[in-house]
Order: C-alpha cells, then structure tokens, then sequence
C-alpha cells in the first residue's frame, strides 16, 4: 500500500490562490490607504484654521489677516435647504407615484430608467442646464438659479430611495388599510410612508450629503459673494465656490480659510453619510 | 359615552348628509394627491427633456458655425479675432483617455476589494470596510481637487513619474507615452484621483452582485477541491459577469464627468501629447474653467461640449443600466 501524494500541479494551484488572495488583501489596503491620507491631509491643513472666528466672521478681502467663513456657510446652508426643499417633495410623490399608482406601469419603467440615467449625470451638465433655463433669461446669478441646480441633483436621488423603499412595504399593510375603507391617498400617507419612514429618511439625509459638496453646478448659477447677503434673487456666497477661489489664491490667509472650509465640508458630509446608513441599518434589524 | 355624542342629535338625513361631504373631500384630495405624484413623475422626464432641449439652444451658435469640423479641430483659440477657432479634440481626448486610464487602475482594485469582501473577510470586518470605502464615494469632489493639487501631484511628480519614465525609457512606443519632464499637473494625476473616485461605485455594485451567486454554486465548487480564487474566477465572475459589467460601465460614465477634481489637476491645456504626464484637459474641465469668464461663440462652443459630454455618459450609463438590468431578470426580481 502506498500513500496517497498529491499531483504536482495542487501547489501551483496553491501558489496562483495565495498569489490572487493577496493582491486581494492589497486592493483593499490601497483602497483604505486614500480615505485615511485624505482625511489625515484635511485635517493637518484645515484644523488650524479651525476657530470661533470661522462661523461668525465674513470672507476678509485678499491679502488681509483673520475673517471668517460665516456668509458663506449661512448661504451654503441657504441653498441646500431651498434646493433640498424644492427637490424632495417632487422627488417623493414621483417615487410614489412609481411605487404606488403605477408599479407595473411601462411610463414607470421608463421613468426608472431616466431617472438613473439622471442620477449618474455629470453635474456640470446641470450647471449648464441651469444657467441656460434661468440664468440667461433672469439675465443674472442669483441663488435662486443655484436652488434649482441643486434641486435638480436632489430629485434622482429622492426618487431612487423613495421607490425602493416603498417597494419593500408589504401589500398586505395596504390591503388592510384599504379593507377598513381609506382612500388610496391616505393608505399611501398614513401607511406605507410610515412603515417606509427610516428609508425615506435614509433618503433624505443621503440627498443633503450629495448637494452640500457641489461645487460645479453652482459655478456658473450662484457665482460666489464676498458679502454678507441672505437675497437669494442676487449672487450668495457658499462654502464650495468660496473654497474653489480662495484655494487658487496664493494669499496663504485664503489658503488657511479654504482648507478650513474644507474640512467642514468633508466632515459634514461624511457625518450626514454615517448617519444615513445607522437610520437605514436601524429600520433593517427590527 | 363622551358628551359631545349624547348631546348633539342628528336626524338620519342629516348624519348622510355629513358623510357625503366626507367622502366627497377624501375624494377630492385623492385625486389631487393622485395628479400631484403624476405630475412629478412626468417632472422626471421633463427634466431630462429640458436639459437637452435647453444645451441644443445653448450650443446652436457653434454647431452652425464649426458643424462637424468641431469634432476634428485641435486648436483652441477662443480669444482670436474676427473669429475664435474652437475645436473639441484635445478635450474629447483627455476625457476618453483619462477615464481609459482610471478604469485600467480602478476595475481590478474595485473588484479586489469586492472578492475580499465577500469571500476573504471576517464578517465582524465587513461592514466597517464597506463602509469606509463607500465613504470614498462620500467625499466631495472638489475636496479630491486640491489633495490632487497640493499633495498627490507633488508626490507623484518626485517619486513616480521620474521613475517611470527612466524604466520605461528604453521600452519602444511605451517610452512616448512614459516620457517626461514629469509635472504637477498631468493626464496621468487626473487619472490617478478618478481612478481613486470611482473606486466605490465598482466595489459597491460588484459586492452586491458577487452576494447574489447562490451558495450551492459556491458550495460544490468548493466541495470538488476549488481554490477560493479558482471559486471566484470559475464561478463568482462567470454567474455575475453582465453585473460586473454594468457596474463598470457606471463607474465609466462618473469618470467621464467627474469636474471639480480633474479641473484642479490636468492642468487645462488643449493638446493632445503623446505622454501621460504632460498636462492636458478634458470637456468638464474646459466648462468649469472657462464659463463664467466666456460669452459669445466661445461659450456657445463650450454648451456644445457639454451636450457632447451629455451624450457619451447617457450612451455608457444606458449600456450601464441594461446590463444591471438583465442580470436582475435572470435572478427573476
């Protein structure tokens, strides 16, 4: 009786496994190599301008010491609720709409279809849409422009969640409600968006996180303000435009305030990202 | 019995009466609440309609005056008189190159990372790594433009590129597109920071199509000897390879429209060069840096790149989504 040896060929087997499972190990590595280099360049450079003065000052003029960033984040805020405003509540009943009156429907599927297509577009583009449906007719930059730029980056996102979250409401919820004699309307309020509400809201916070880092749709909308200014029918200083100038100056004050801004930015997005993702895994797990 | 009941008396007329004006309100609202979500749905195509209709009017101004000889010209001068010469090539050229580019460094990293997931990593791990690496996808891209700026494309232009120009400097036709100097700002860093921001989008989906092999495939593989690697080469891949694709395809379309990051460091210029690490442009960049100072032709001619650029994404992304969207009918959803 001999015992049993293995072919050659199990260690070249072996050796091509190993080899592939560690280029595996690496790809990750590399992957979570950017987020940590980035984050850590952020805060090296952003954190010392980091201070009171920053929320309660304006943008100072080039080549002076301190100022703050405070016009620009009140008008950063400004857009993103307008715009979020504007796009959220169309984004829902299109999502309703979808999900709810006309689930098998062929305009549905077409309407999916573009509106994953507008998800993926570039944002310049709606930049460019913007300026050429309300720019160049209200002959100026106004915020209002910058709004609707960004609702528009709000509608796809709103439409996605809504749809696929109200998918996932058991029918047997809605039958029950309309067994007991609610209109159609009042099943889909009272019901299925409350059984869908942590999705919805997953929804919500991830479309605030998508616009409050835009910088290119507001380009050419909204332009930039060095001013305190709240009248959204004229040009609005925000934060992403304002980073985009002042980080191109070689004023090192500029520089500080960009890097600053930011920081900001990036941990308000990445915080509304995080909390988006507990809100949904919280609804998963119950 | 409350007291509101007992007190008040209503003749039956009456009490039908009151449910009439009910129901005649539930059904009023419903109707309005119906049309108002139809509405917004037919909102979503108006919109795409919209925005081509308004970057056709946008862009008129050119096509009459270049027509297809915009898609051949090289030159780019906006500024010359009586009138600019404006051709799209050098940027087409830079979009398709520098997405080329960050498709090459970014699939198989994305996938890497996808397999470790699924198949290599503790569950406890899992998570957490998705997480971060969808963070990825979370940062702004003009955050990504100034670390390109002020900290990649310095790094690269010391410890990379030279080196990759001298090993590669004896090596026909690659030594042209490996040649120097290197620089800042280049094609090649462009490429480098999009191949960074797509990564997410092929890891996310090529996770979750990955998830959807059914066990027992796995299983017997993995029961007749396999390898893990001979398990996801054989068959991981070959079961979700329409999804992959798509996935890829949809991370294509983000890359040729990425703006913010790629403005900040490709370094605008309209030529086309043979090597990776001179500076170049693609179309987003030309937009986002000339608009807001242009007028006339020359801000005609950059509506039309970016009807140009419109285009290109809607075919790839269209290709992205009925690819995603056979392999969601092969798994009967």
């Amino acid at each position: 009786m001999s015992t049993f040896t293995p072919p050659r060929f199990y260690n070249s087997r072996k050796r091509t496994n190993f080899m592939a499972m560690a280029a595996c190990y690496g790809a990750t590595l590399f992957g979570l190599t950017w987020l940590v280099l980035i984050l850590m360049t952020l805060v090296v450079n952003g954190l010392p301008g980091i201070s009171l003065a920053l929320f309660t000052e304006m943008t100072p003029p080039p080549n002076a010491q301190g100022g703050g960033l405070a016009n620009a984040i009140v008008g950063s805020l400004m857009l993103t609720v307008m715009g979020v405003g504007i796009g959220a509540p169309i984004g829902l009943l299109a999502g309703t709409y979808m999900a709810e009156y006309g689930r098998h429907s062929q305009l549905t599927s077409v309407i999916r279809f573009i509106n994953d297509i507008l998800l993926s577009a570039p944002s310049i583009i709606i930049g460019l849409f913007v300026y050429g449906a309300v720019v160049v007719p209200m002959g100026k930059f106004s915020g209002y422009a910058g709004a609707l730029a960004l609702a528009v980056i709000v509608i796809p996102v709103v439409v996605r969640t809504t749809e696929d979250m109200l998918l996932l409401v058991p029918n047997p919820l809605r039958e029950a409600a309309s067994a007991l004699g609610l209109p159609r309307s009042l099943v889909i309020r009272r019901v299925a968006y409350r059984a869908a509400r942590a999705g919805l809201m997953t929804g919500l916070l991830l479309a605030i996180a998508r616009v409050s880092g835009e910088t290119a749709p507001l380009l050419f909308t909204v332009l930039n303000n060095q001013f305190w200014n709240v009248d959204m029918a004229t040009s609005v200083a925000n934060l992403p435009v304002t980073i985009n100038n002042f980080i191109n100056n070689p004023d090192p004050n500029w520089k500080q305030l960009a890097w600053a801004g930011a920081l900001l930015i990036t941990f308000t997005v990445l915080s509304l990202n995080i909390i988006a993702r507990v809100v949904g895994s919280a609804r998963n797990e119950k | 019995m409350s007291s509101q009941h007992s007190v008040k008396v209503v003749s039956p007329e009456q009490s039908a009466k009151a449910r009439m004006a009910i129901l005649r309100r539930l059904k009023f609202s419903d109707v309005i609440f119906e049309n108002l979500a139809k509405a917004a749905a037919y909102t979503v195509l108006l919109l795409l309609g919209g925005i081509i209709i308004s970057l056709i009017i946008g862009a008129w101004p050119a096509i009459e005056a270049y027509g297809l000889n915009f898609l051949t010209t090289t030159r780019w001068a906006p500024s010359l008189k009586p009138q600019p010469i404006l051709g799209a090539l050098g940027p087409i050229y830079g979009t398709l190159v520098s997405s080329l580019i960050a498709m090459i460094i970014a699939v198989p990293v994305g996938l890497g990372i996808a397999i470790f997931l699924t198949e290599l990593c503790p569950h406890w791990l899992r998570r957490p790594i998705s997480i971060a690496v969808e963070l990825l996808a979370g940062i702004p891209s003009i955050i990504y433009g100034m670390w390109g700026f002020f900290v990649l494309g310095p790094y690269l232009a010391v410890h990379v590129e030279p080196q990759l120009i001298a090993f590669f400097a004896d090596v026909p036709v690659l030594n042209a597109v490996f040649s120097g100097p290197a620089s800042n700002l280049s094609l090649f860093n462009a490429s480098l920071v999009l191949a960074i921001m797509i990564l997410p989008f092929i890891t996310s989906i090529a996770r979750d199509v990955f998830t959807t092999v059914p066990p027992v495939l796995k299983e017997a593989a993995y029961g007749a000897g396999c390898t893990t690697w001979e398990v996801v080469w054989n068959i991981v891949i070959p079961y979700t390879r329409v999804g992959v694709i798509g996935g890829v395809m949809l991370a294509l379309g983000r890359a040729l429209g990425e703006t913010m990051a790629v403005t900040f460091v490709i370094g605008n210029a309209f030529k086309i060069q043979s090597s990776i690490f001179a500076p170049s442009t693609t179309i987003s960049a030309a937009i986002a840096s000339e608009f807001a100072e242009s007028g006339g032709l020359h801000q005609s001619a950059l509506i039309l790149l970016g009807l140009l650029l419109f285009v290109l994404t809607f075919i790839v992304l269209a290709a992205a989504r009925l690819m995603l969207k056979q392999l969601e009918t092969k798994q009967g959803k």
